[in-house]
């Protein structure tokens, strides 16, 4: 049963991840595509997770809290560069 | 009690997938940013919390110790989805200088992003 | 006012000094626990000598701090908006699959403010982000009022009415 959620799940999440491809290839801003990265991180940290549960190890989740760190520092620093013309002042 | 819990995690993460597509898509399908930015600060952050937690009953099963520290990722991710949403909604509004022909006037000050705080000079203040 | 007293308390009172904020402290022990996934001796040693460092350290950011005024009440509205939270998703999902974008009331509100310190209002446009229908986009310039997008709205005075009487009077308790 819960491979078949697992199934479900991930091909769930990689259907998401294709959207997200798709909304960042079409933009039409440059602050969609930033939204688009910022959901694209949220759904990886999903994918991980959910392959950490396959696998039946609890290492990946290193990788998902990295994930969920960087993916917030970069998208406020995208921001802060399209509101101040630069990272740091 | 094991196939309870074995249910009770199928379904969230089933719960969790749809969520996430949901949010995915209606990036997608919504027609301009402001709309957009609806769909993945609150779909796919509940998504996610539900994979989460689906992750801890899972291995507090199999390895007989509660595990929290997917709790961590949640709550992290919990807190920094407003933050990442107000930023967003700053940066376009910051982008769309038209957009304030729009908006409701808050009072005698205008918006942060357009004017200054009053009797601070040009320095910005109230921001994040 | 509160910064002149809290910069007075830091010079005057030594433990205030070295333990500049115990619930961060607290707080900090806990996390470093979780992120180890485990109880043992050596990190809760080593957990408690970040949760003192770290406050001692970062101080000088927070010189005024918010007073709490009642836990319980901050624990209830920690509840309602995790229970909000959910409704929000079951909603805005359907609103995505099941209406056509042109049939939405999407809408800028400008909710006038009753909080004054900015931890009130960061937890109040916080909560306005991760619950139905809305996202808050910016403060204004004197910091009196919150500006908020709703994906739907067909009565935005209505939207704003509810967000002032379902959060921010429940966040007038707790801190103010």
């Amino acid at each position: 049963m819960i491979d078949h959620a697992l199934d479900f799940g991930l091909a769930a999440v990689s259907l998401a991840l294709l959207l997200n491809l798709w909304s960042l290839f079409r933009g039409p801003t440059t602050m969609d595509r930033v939204l688009a990265v910022d959901t694209m991180v949220i759904n990886v940290i999903a994918l991980i997770v959910l392959f950490g549960i396959r696998e039946g190890s609890m290492l990946y989740f290193e990788a998902a809290l990295l994930f969920a760190m960087f993916g917030f520092v970069s998208t406020v620093a995208y921001c802060r560069f399209v509101l101040r013309g630069n990272i740091i002042e | 009690m094991n196939a309870l819990l074995e249910v009770l995690v199928s379904a969230l993460i089933v719960i969790g997938g749809v969520f996430l597509l949901v949010g995915s898509w209606g990036m997608l399908r919504l027609p301009e940013l402001m709309s957009r930015l609806h769909a993945p600060t609150k779909a796919t952050t509940l998504g996610v919390g539900s994979v989460l937690l689906g992750s801890i009953i899972w291995f507090a099963r199999v390895d007989g110790v509660p595990s929290i520290h997917e709790l961590l990722i949640t709550l992290f991710l919990f807190l920094s989805a407003p933050i990442t949403a107000h930023f967003l909604a700053k940066a376009y509004m910051h982008v769309h200088v038209d957009a304030e022909t729009r908006l409701p006037r808050p009072g005698e000050h205008g918006w942060s992003t357009y004017d200054a705080a009053p009797g601070k000079g040009d320095e910005q203040v109230g921001e994040g | 006012m509160n910064d002149m007293h809290d910069a007075e308390g830091l010079q005057a009172d030594p433990p205030r000094r070295w333990f500049p904020h115990p619930v961060l402290s607290a707080l900090l022990v806990i996390v470093w626990l979780m992120l180890q996934n485990g109880f043992s001796l050596a990190h809760l040693v080593l957990g408690i000598f970040l949760g003192w460092g770290i406050p001692c350290l970062t101080a000088s950011f927070w010189p005024s701090r918010p007073h709490v005024r009642s836990y319980r009440k901050a624990l209830s509205y920690a509840l309602l908006v995790i229970g909000d939270i959910i409704v929000a998703n079951v909603v805005v999902a359907r609103l995505i699959l099941f209406s056509r974008p042109a049939d939405l009331h999407t809408c800028w509100v400008s909710v006038p403010l009753d909080l004054h310190t900015p931890e009130a209002i960061t937890l109040f446009a916080g909560t306005i982000t991760m619950t139905p229908g809305t996202v808050s986009a910016d403060l204004s310039a004197d910091g009196r009022s919150l500006l908020v997008h709703c994906l739907n709205a067909p009565d935005p005075a209505q939207a704003v009415t509810d967000m002032k009487t379902r959060y921010e009077a429940r966040i007038k308790e707790i801190f103010e």
